[in-house]
Order: structure tokens, then C-alpha cells, then sequence
């Protein structure tokens, strides 16, 4: 909670002025018991009608200034509060933004979603209250104290016992609740993935039957987090009624103590009732602390687990812009020239040098020891078994994740020594599920490059085979899509995260097995069109067809993290065992199905 | 949208929910009452300790003892009645927000996919999460400040009239001009906590897509332009919620300014008669703590209603879900699909999804037992749209499908979609156990039969190699696995239920050939004399199939064998020779 108050920085101003704005209404509203005391003592006892009109007048006029000093102070909080939670939503977002895919894997999305909305809420609505209330409240409480010491000493020594006896039975009902509201918010937590789950896979669901199964999952998960926050509920209502009785016990010593002494001519009983009215005021600011710390240690327990996800750090380091290794990048490009030269080769593109993968917490390497080769402008096929390590070997490219062993060099230069947006700019990749986002079809190409113009945009939408289609949807590139992309069919999707790839005219295009919703002929002709696009762009495509990537210049076949074979489809048909069997496998496949036609 | 009827609408579903713990409110209504009877008795008896104590000499000590030991008394009993009450408050609230919650969900259930499919998911998640728990805040201060305010205010003034009707008279006076200061100010933030509601569902939604989705986002280094977008509705959020906030809060001072008035009232009048002996110091002291007593709820109770708007306000939002229009209902006279034997048929089936652009026209398809239809196209030709119609996720707009030879508008959904096997191309896998997962359909399957379908798909092998075996416990979207196997894993799911008809959604594409013929096989085995309907790609299945239903923008343009189609050289024949050349 403390590491996030500096989201108030902006609002330093607000922050410090709603409190004193706040303690000034607060020390007019003290003056008020003497002037009813007063009101006693000299305008009744001495029968003086002047007086009491008079004392009525100041009664009025610090009400007025009561009001406005009051108005004052909620305004600079609640703007403080607002700002501060847009301050944090802001800087959470970027921190979210600015991790890894290896967090990303690890904490989850939903977390970070229910950190980013309820537990923001939570804090801001705490920050609120305390900016009015943390100074106020002990403030009239220690002046009520002072006030009665002025009074009488003998009766103020009975607020100087009650009010810490209040202080330790608030403080100690407040630190056994923190622990029951972080419960709480973790009950929620699961209350809300289930109710995610239920919406994004509601066709399952259906289809295989579970609605009741999942109401009885809901509902046992509901009930979980009722009775938790039933239980934290008991221990916060014990705060009023210990309060109460504290605070009235000593309302009887007062009135035991303040009598005998207006017998003995100590006090007045204008006094006496000054004190009672002192008394009556502490109370009613201790029930508003006492509220008041139930709202922050919710919102403290918000605070810590949003803290939380600020201490996640990115287990990546970034290159800063410019900062890439100068020395050797023209150095192995006056390699590669020299070579061109020399052997009349192209510059390796990219080259993995013995890179092995180590996915966090996981035991077995998910890559090892890759070596190879890309040159400039190369098509080059990655086909292979389940899990056998394909995306895990292009997810290296655009550095979605650090190798752990070896090293990747794009251009010559490690990937680790390129600022992550340079990288990422040269790369466009496209992923296995096709992903677009709320908006415009123009809006979800422009990812790719915003600069770009229409006629490129139809370009890429031409190769990407989804000219057709995108022209039928009213308003062709204006129309919107939906949330997750729900109004399109998956092939669609696909295509279009193709041409999102495409207008971005990366040096490096990579296709993570992304045509799979698309039949072979528009696969073709796509691979076709991509080849026709014309530029020394090097092609990166992941597949499970062997057709996808048969006329790919080089094939690299994986299994189980390794490279099995490198080399065009006829070498690796004579030397790759694994190769032969996934060709032959499709291969008698279709041919079978043809000799039955 | 008329607001106030609106608003009055949803109080009056709020106390339905309420209603269910009439006596946990009774009892909370009736510690109220004793609470504040007793509170209020205390000022009465503080006064009379007063009067006690007048002057020098002049000080009644046994006769305050007495009131004193009084005093303890009641104080006792007010706290226990107190800690009750909350007790009671807390049942209500979380009661009623439990229900409402497990109404909403079980809701979620029966909305239309028309519905979930055009709505954003964090829109809808807000609602049940978020909202609810304003909701709840609101409730719970509404029970615990609302009440005891009520109460408190009708008790102060019958011991008021008591001690003195004239002073009363004055507080009485004064005080609607606290009623008329808060709910003008209520009827104006009402509108903004609405507002504020509005922006902060929007936001949610930007963040379940941003964050949701960020490993693309950082794949086109699109955080900048997404903090942008964010912070727009970012700020938008902080205006509303400056407005709806600072609007709320001051209620406070201004009611606490009307308290003031009246405080001052009393001290006033009360002076004045004290002056002319009408009454005693005692009892002034009394009614200006009265004066304080009887402000305070009215204060309280502004606060709450401002708090109550916001809840309400969310309330409503949650209403809406509740009442978003439910998906038909099976018929009263539906009948449970028994033994399906794996006819279907679609005779004149229209449909689509928006009547702009019409999709499916006039369809008729018979399907024998055990037959199997490819479904073929370019990618985007609407194959899934005849699995929603298959399925009933959606209902066509004319015509009739029948399965075995029942209208499946007679047939209760549950029943006839057990009697399908579905393979989505979307794999979704839920939080849980691979074992779970794999025992969606049939909860009773045991260790045996699970492990026997895993080895049916071949995934038992890979299960086995995972850290848990079928106890591994894999997150929300799947997690560490693989796109194949995950899909190898749904493909299981329906490998147990044995179903009597399959849809296959171009289920298999994510698998690998090697893994994917073994998958096939198993399909076949399978598919052997049930009747199944394939989205498909792959050749050989296409050419296996009794009947290929061949789709263009929505609409069937050919129906028929393998055979039959490429001699009849249309689109069909066109389709099937591209793929050679690719």
C-alpha cells in the first residue's frame, strides 16, 4: 500500500489540502460545547437574553464555515482519490504491458484483470476516506481530550484512559480482519474465473450437457465466499457495540466524577454538560475511524496484492534503443559482404547458435541444442510432431522468450542486444490461434504498421486471400469487429491476422502453423501469393502438412526439442526417417483416398 | 427509459431478493428498535444526572448512583443488541448476494449464444463480479445505517414530545429542509454513478482484450498505442467518477449544515424557555443531544441513499443481464431424444445471423444412418453455421431439422445434444484435472474407460509423461500444453462419451500427420454406423464421405458423392483440383 501512495504524487496539492481543509471544519465544530456551556452558565444562570442570541449567531456562522471548509475538502479528495486511481490503473497497465511472456504464462490473465478492475476500486474508495477522515477524526478526538483538560483535569484524566483503551480494541479488531478480507478477495477471485471460463466456453458447455454441473461448481464456490465473508462480517460487528460500551462506561465515571464535583463548587454544571458533550463527540468520531479502518484495511488488502503484481519484474531485459552493439553489427555485415563475395552467398538472417529452451518451472529442456542457419531471403519449413518444439523455436525469434542456452542472432547481432521494438518491428509473426481485437478491420491491420496506407492494406489483404470476403462485410474495411473477433468465422480470423502480419512488410515473416482453419486451396494460394509478393523476405512457416513446406528451401524437422534433419524436401526424404514417415503418412493418405475416386 | 419508474423497478426486484430472509429481517428490524429505544434513553438519564448536580452543596450523589447503575445496564444490553443486529445485516446481505450471483450465473446458462457471441465477455464478468460487490457495499450500508436511522428518527421525536413540544416543534421545522438538500443532490448523482457504471464496463472490456490477448499485443509492440486507447477510457473514467464521488459526498456537509441549524434551534428555544423556568438544564442538555441524534440518521441516511443510487445503479446493470430475453425453452411436450438411431434431417431450412445478410436459403438435406457428410468450402463459407443449427445453438429462422424423425424444437437440448460428439476447432479446455477434462461428459467413467479413450487418441502417451498423469492440473486456456494437445485431449473428451453422431469441427488440423492418422483411425473406428457430420479438409475424409455438402458464402451450392460432384465440374470439381496444384 505504502509503495503505491507515490500514484498520489500528481495530486500532492489535493492530497494535502482536503485533510486540512477538514481539520479546520473540524476545530470550529470543537468550539461548539463551550459555546452551549456558556449559553448556560452566563445567558441562563444570568438570565441574560442578549447573550444567548448572540452565542446563537457564533453557533450559526461556524456551521457556515463548517460547510464550506467541508465542501472544499471532498472535492480535493475525491479528486485526488480519482486521479490517483487513474494514475495506478495507468501504471499497472504499462507493468502489466511491460512483462514477459514468461510471467505472462505464469500469473494468468484473469489475476491480472480482477487486479486491474475490483481490487483498483477498493483502494481508490480507501484512499478517498482516509484523505477526509485520517486527519479529521484523531484530530477531534485528541482536541476533544485537550478541550476537556482545559475544562477539568480530574474529569479530562477519564478521556485520557478511555481513548486508548478505544485505540487498542480498533486497532486489535482491524488487524484480525486484514487476513479475512484477503480471503475474501481470493474467494472472489475464483468466483470470477469460473463465471470467464463459463462465457468462453459456453458451445462445450453446452454441447456436452454440464449447465447443471457447472451451476453446482458455481454454487459451492458462491457459497464458499458467503461464508467467508460471513465470518469476516462477525468480526468487524464487534466494533461497534466494544465501542460503545467503552465509550458510555466512561460517559458514567464522567457523570460520577463531574457531579461530585459540581457538589464541591469545582465546575459549573454549564462544565459538566461541556463534558458530556465532549464525550458524545468522541464517539461519534471513533465509530467513523472505526468505519473508516474497515474500508482501509479492504483496501490495504487490495493494495498488497496490486503491490504484488508491481514486483513481478520481466525476466527480460531491454536493450535501450540505439544502445545495440554497435562494433559488431557492421563487422558482421562486412562479414557477410565479404562472404557474399567470396562464395556468392546471401548473409545469414537468422542463425541459432547450440540453443536449448528451459520453459520456467519446468524440469526438461523444451529446445536443445539447436544449431542452424537462415539466410536472407530463404523460405525455410519447420514441420514436426505435437509438442516436438516448433513454436518454441520461433517464439525464440522475436524474442517472446529468452533461450536459455546458446544464443539466436538476427542479422548478426543476439537478439538480446536489439532494443525488443526494433526487433520486433523487423518480425511479423503470426500465432497459432488468430487473435484481432475490438475495432475497425482498418484499426486491426494498422497493428501491423499504423503509417500505412489504404492501397497497402489491400495488398495485404489481397495476398492474405481475405480481399474477397473483407469487401463483402458491410463497409469492407470499416466494418467493425467484435470482441475476440466473435463475428467472424475462424478462417477469417486467421487470414486477417495474416494480412496484419503482412502490412506490417516485415524483413522476417513467421507463420506459426496459422493456416490451419484454412483448406487447401486458399493455403495454396496464399503460399503462392506470399512467394509472388516479391522483396528478399525470409519465410518462416510452421505447419503439419508436408505440402505446406515441400518447396521450402530448407526443412528443418523437429522432434521431441531437436532438429532431426535439415535440408530441401528430396535430401531429407533420403537421409530424415522422421521426415519419410510424416510424407508417406499424408502422402498414401491422399493418394489412397484419390484411388478410391 | 423513464428513470425513476426504472429505478422503482429495481428496488422493487431488489426486496424480492430480499424477501427470502424476511426473518433474519424481521429480527434486524426489531434489535433496531431496541437499540435505538435504549440509545435513546441514555441522553434522558444523562439529563437527569444533570439535574442532580446543580451546584456547590447542591449534588444528589445517591440519587445519581442510582441513575448511574441504571445506565450500565442498559448500556449492556444496547451492545449486545447491536452486535445481533450486525450478525443479522451481514446474513441478509451476503445471503442476498449470494442468490443474486447464482442467479446470474445459472443465467449465463440459458442466454441465447446470440447473445454471449455479440456481447464482450469482461462486460459480462463485470457485471456478475463487480457490480454485485458495489451492490453488496450498498446493501449492507443501506441495512445497517438506513434501518437504525428510521428508527432512530421516529423514537427521538416521541421522547422529544414528551420532554417538550414546543422545541420539538422547531427540530421538526427545520429539519425536511435536510430531506429536500439530499435528495435533490441524490436525483443528480444518480445519473453520474450511471455514467461512471458505464465507463467502468467499457474499461474492463479494453482490459480483458488488452491484457487478455497481450502476448500479441506485445508481438506488434502495440503497448504504446494500446496505453493510449487505455488511457482515453482511463480518463473518461477518472471525470465520471470525480463527478459521481464529489456530487455524493456533499450531501454530507450540507445536511451537517442543516444539523447545525438545527442544533442552534434548539440551544435557541431551549434557552429561552429555560430562561422562563419552562424547563431545566437537565433536560436541555437532553434535547441538544437529542438534536444531535435525531440530525445524525437524517445525515447517515443521505449518505446511504447517495450509496444506495450507486448500488442501485449496479443493481440494475445486473438486471438487465438477468432479463436479457432467455433462449426459448425446450416445449412443455419436448421429449427426451433416447436412442437417436442417427437419422437427421433439414427440410427448407432459412437462416441468418442478421437479416441483412442472408446466409443459409431453403436447405434440405436427408440423412440416413450412419452416413457421413463432409461439410467443404473455402475458409469463411459458414461451415460452423450448420453446426450451431445442428447443435440448436441457434434456431433457424424457417423450415424444420429433424433427428430421428422428431422436430428437435420437441426434443429437450440436453438430450439432443448428448446424442452429438462435438470437436470445436476452438479447443477449450477448463480449469482442473486432465482426468476432469477428460470426463466432462461422463462424470461416472471410471480410471479404466479414461484411460482406455486416451489410448484410443494416443494421448494417453503424452498424459503419462506430464508431471501429475491425469491429475495434472492445467490452467483456464490449456496452459503449458500444446495446441495438438489440447485437441487430442478434447478429442478424448468425446472418444468416452460415445455418442451416437459426431460433429467434427476441423478438429484434427492442429495435429501433426503422424499423431493425426492414428486420430483418424480412432475417428473411424469410432464413426463406424454413427452418423457424422465433418467440417473438412483433409482429402481422404472429404472422399470417404457418403454425402459432400459443398458451401459458398453461406449458402450449400452442391450436394453429393465425391463422384457425382466432379463429374458435375462445378465449384466442387474447381475446389478439388486447386488442392493438387497447391
Amino acid at each position: 500500500m505504502k509503495n503505491l501512495l507515490k500514484y498520489l504524487r500528481h495530486y500532492r496539492k489535493e492530497a494535502v489540502l482536503a485533510p486540512l481543509f477538514k481539520m479546520l471544519e473540524a476545530s470550529f465544530e470543537l468550539f461548539v460545547p463551550l459555546v452551549v456551556a456558556s449559553i448556560i452558565d452566563t445567558g441562563i444562570a444570568g438570565n441574560r437574553l442578549d447573550y444567548v442570541l448572540s452565542m446563537c449567531l457564533v453557533m450559526i456562522l461556524l456551521g457556515v464555515i463548517g460547510l464550506v471548509c467541508s465542501i472544499t475538502a471532498q472535492y480535493f479528495a475525491a479528486k485526488a482519490a480519482v486521479g490517483f486511481a487513474a494514475e495506478l490503473k495507468h501504471a499497472l497497465f504499462a507493468h502489466i504491458q511491460s512483462l514477459s511472456f514468461s510471467e505472462l504464462d505464469t500469473v494468468g490473465m484473469s489475476t491480472l484483470i480482477t487486479r486491474m478492475t475490483s481490487d483498483v476500486n477498493q483502494v481508490q474508495s480507501g484512499v478517498n476516506m482516509f484523505l477526509r477522515l485520517f486527519l479529521r477524526s484523531p484530530f477531534v478526538v485528541a482536541g476533544a481530550v485537550v478541550m476537556a483538560f482545559t475544562v477539568n483535569v480530574r474529569a479530562a484524566v477519564i478521556f485520557a484512559v478511555a481513548v486508548p483503551v478505544l485505540s487498542v480494541t480498533v486497532f486489535g479488531i482491524m488487524l484480525a480482519s486484514i487476513p479475512l478480507y484477503r480471503k475474501v478477495q481470493e474467494r472472489l477471485d475464483s468466483v470470477l474465473a469460473l463465471t470467464r471460463e463459463n462465457l468462453t466456453g459456453v458451445r462445450v458447455i453446452r454441447a456436452f450437457h454440464k449447465e447443471k454441473e457447472e451451476q453446482e461448481d458455481f454454487r459451492e464456490r458462491n457459497q464458499t465466499l458467503t461464508r467467508v465473508q460471513l465470518f469476516a462480517g462477525k468480526i468487524s460487528a464487534l466494533m461497534n457495540p466494544l465501542t460503545y460500551i467503552i465509550i458510555n462506561a466512561a460517559l458514567v465515571l464522567l457523570l460520577w466524577q463531574g457531579a461530585g464535583q459540581v457538589g464541591q463548587g469545582v465546575i459549573t454544571q454549564g462544565q459538566l454538560v461541556a463534558l458530556v458533550n465532549y464525550m458524545s463527540q468522541i464517539l461519534v468520531e471513533l465509530i467513523k475511524l472505526a468505519n473508516l479502518i474497515i474500508t482501509l484495511t479492504k483496501a490495504a488488502a487490495c493494495g498488497k496484492r496490486i503491490g504484488g503484481v508491481f514486483q513481478i519484474r520481466s525476466s527480460m531485459t531491454d536493450a535501450k534503443p540505439g544502445e545495440e552493439r554497435r562494433q559488431e553489427r557492421p563487422m558482421s555485415e562486412a562479414a557477410a559482404e565479404q562472404k557474399l563475395s567470396e562464395r556468392e552467398e546471401r548473409p545469414d538472417q537468422i542463425r541459432f547458435e547450440h540453443v536449448g529452451l528451459t520453459y520456467q518451472g519446468a524440469g526438461a529442456e523444451a529446445l536443445s541444442d539447436l544449431d542452424f542457419s537462415i539466410k536472407k531471403g530463404q523460405t525455410v519449413g519447420i514441420i514436426g510432431g505435437t509438442g516436438s518444439g516448433k513454436s518454441s523455436l520461433v517464439h525464440l525469434i522475436p524474442r517472446f522468450y529468452d533461450a536459455t542456452a546458446g544464443r539466436v542472432l538476427i542479422d548478426g547481432v543476439d537478439v538480446k542486444d536489439y532494443s525488443l521494438e526494433q526487433l520486433r518491428h523487423k518480425i511479423g509473426i503470426v500465432m497459432q490461434r488468430a487473435v484481432l481485437f475490438h475495432g475497425t478491420i482498418r484499426e486491426n491491420l494498422l497493428w501491423g504498421n499504423p503509417e500505412a496506407t489504404d492501397e497497402e492494406l489491400n495488398r495485404a489483404l489481397e495476398v492474405s486471400q481475405s480481399l474477397e470476403f473483407v469487401s463483402e462485410k458491410e463497409g469492407g474495411l470499416d466494418f467493425m469487429i467484435a470482441q475476440g473477433g466473435q463475428n467472424l468465422s475462424g478462417g477469417q480470423r486467421q487470414r486477417l491476422s495474416i494480412a496484419r502480419a503482412l502490412v506490417r512488410n516485415p524483413e522476417i515473416l513467421i507463420l506459426d502453423d496459422s493456416s490451419s482453419a484454412l483448406d487447401f486451396a486458399t493455403d495454396a494460394r496464399l503460399r503462392m501469393a506470399i512467394r509472388e509478393m516479391g522483396g528478399e523476405r525470409t519465410v518462416v512457416i510452421v505447419s503439419q502438412r508436408p505440402s505446406s513446406i515441400r518447396h521450402a528451401d530448407q526443412i528443418i524437422v523437429m522432434d521431441d526439442g531437436r532438429a532431426v534433419g535439415k535440408g530441401t524436401h528430396e535430401e531429407l526424404l533420403k537421409s530424415c526417417q522422421v521426415y519419410r514417415e510424416i510424407y508417406e503418412t499424408q502422402y498414401q493418405n491422399e493418394k489412397g483416398g484419390e484411388a478410391n475416386g | 427509459m423513464d428513470k425513476t419508474v426504472s429505478q422503482k423497478e429495481t428496488i422493487r426486484k431488489v426486496i424480492r431478493y430480499i424477501r427470502r430472509y424476511w426473518l433474519y429481517v424481521a429480527a434486524s428490524l426489531l434489535l433496531a428498535v431496541v437499540t435505538v429505544a435504549l440509545t435513546l434513553y441514555m441522553p434522558v438519564l444523562t439529563g437527569q444526572a444533570v439535574d442532580l448536580a446543580v451546584g456547590p452543596g447542591q449534588a444528589d450523589l445517591p440519587g445519581i448512583r442510582q441513575i448511574l447503575e441504571r445506565m450500565v445496564l442498559i448500556i449492556s444490553i444496547t451492545a449486545a443488541a447491536q452486535w445481533l443486529m450486525n450478525i443479522c445485516n451481514n446474513k441478509i446481505t451476503y445471503g442476498v448476494i449470494r442468490d443474486i450471483r447464482r442467479e446470474a450465473f445459472s443465467y449465463i446458462q440459458e442466454l441465447p449464444l446470440k447473445y454471449i457471441d455479440s456481447h464482450a465477455w469482461g462486460d459480462i464478468v463485470s457485471r456478475v463480479i463487480a457490480d454485485v460487490d458495489q451492490f453488496a457495499d450498498g446493501l449492507l450500508m443501506g441495512f445497517t445505517q438506513l434501518f437504525s436511522g428510521v428508527v432512530t428518527i421516529v423514537g427521538t421525536l416521541l421522547f422529544m414530545l414528551s420532554v417538550n413540544p414546543q422545541i420539538t416543534l422547531v427540530v421538526v421545522v427545520i429539519t425536511p429542509v435536510s430531506f429536500l438538500v439530499a435528495s435533490f443532490i441524490a436525483r443528480r448523482t444518480y445519473q453520474m454513478f450511471r455514467l461512471q457504471s458505464q465507463a467502468r464496463g467499457e474499461q474492463t472490456a479494453l482490459i480483458d482484450e488488452m491484457i487478455g490477448n497481450q502476448k500479441v499485443v506485445q508481438a506488434y509492440s502495440h503497448e504504446q498505442l494500446s496505453m493510449e486507447a487505455f488511457d482515453q477510457i482511463n480518463e473518461k473514467l477518472r471525470r465520471y467518477s470525480l463527478q459521481a464521488i464529489f456530487f455524493s459526498s456533499i450531501t454530507n456537509p450540507a445536511t451537517r449544515f442543516v444539523n447545525s441549524l438545527v442544533y442552534t434551534g434548539v440551544a435557541l428555544t431551549g434557552a429561552l424557555s429555560a430562561l422562563h423556568g419552562g424547563i431545566s438544564v437537565g433536560q436541555l442538555t437532553s434535547f441538544l443531544s437529542y438534536a444531535n441524534q435525531y440530525t445524525k440518521p437524517f445525515n447517515e441516511i443521505s449518505g446511504v441513499v447517495t450509496e444506495l443510487q450507486n448500488a442501485l445503479a449496479c443493481a440494475a446493470r445486473i438486471f438487465q443481464l438477468i432479463e436479457e430475453e432467455a433462449q426459448v425453452p425446450d416445449s412443455p411436450d419436448a421429449r427426451v431424444l433416447a436412442d437417436a438411431d442417427g437419422r437427421a434431417e433439414l427440410s427448407h431450412v432459412w437462416f441468418s445471423y442478421t437479416p441483412e445478410q442472408k446466409l443459409i436459403q431453403d436447405f434440405n438435406l436427408k440423412v440416413k444412418p450412419g452416413q457421413r457428410i463432409a461439410i467443404v468450402g473455402p475458409t469463411g463459407c459458414g461451415k460452423s453455421t450448420v453446426i450451431n443449427l445442428l447443435m440448436r445453438f441457434y434456431d433457424p429462422d424457417q423450415g424444420e431439422i429433424r433427428v430421428s424423425g422428431t422436430d428437435i424444437r420437441h426434443i429437450t437440448r440436453s438430450s439432443l445434444r448428448t446424442s452429438y460428439g462435438m470437436v470445436l476447432q476452438e479447443t477449450w479446455l477448463r480449469s482442473g484435472t486432465i482426468r476432469d477434462n477428460i470426463r466432462m461428459g461422463r462424470p461416472e467413467a471410471s480410471d479404466e474407460e479414461i484411460i482406455a479413450a486416451a489410448k484410443a487418441t494416443k494421448a494417453h502417451s503424452f498424459i503419462r509423461r506430464l508431471p501429475e498423469g491425469y491429475d495434472t492440473v492445467i490452467t483456464e486456456d490449456g496452459g503449458s500444453l500444446s495446441q495438438g494437445q489440447k485437441q487430442l485431449l478434447c478429442i478424448t473428451r468425446v472418444m468416452l462419451c460415445r455418442p451416437p453422431m459426431l460433429i467434427l469441427d476441423e478438429a484434427t488440423s492442429s495435429i501433426d500427420t503422424r499423431t493425426e492418422i492414428q486420430v483418424q483411425n480412432a475417428f473411424a473406428r469410432l464413426m463406424e454406423g454413427r452418423t457424422s457430420f465433418i467440417v473438412a479438409h483433409r482429402l481422404s475424409t472429404i472422399q470417404e464421405a457418403d454425402v459432400i455438402l459443398v458451401m459458398r458464402d453461406g449458402n450449400i451450392v452442391e450436394q453429393g458423392s465425391h463422384e457425382e460432384l466432379l463429374a458435375q465440374n462445378g465449384f466442387y470439381a474447381q475446389l478439388y483440383n486447386s488442392q493438387f496444384a497447391g
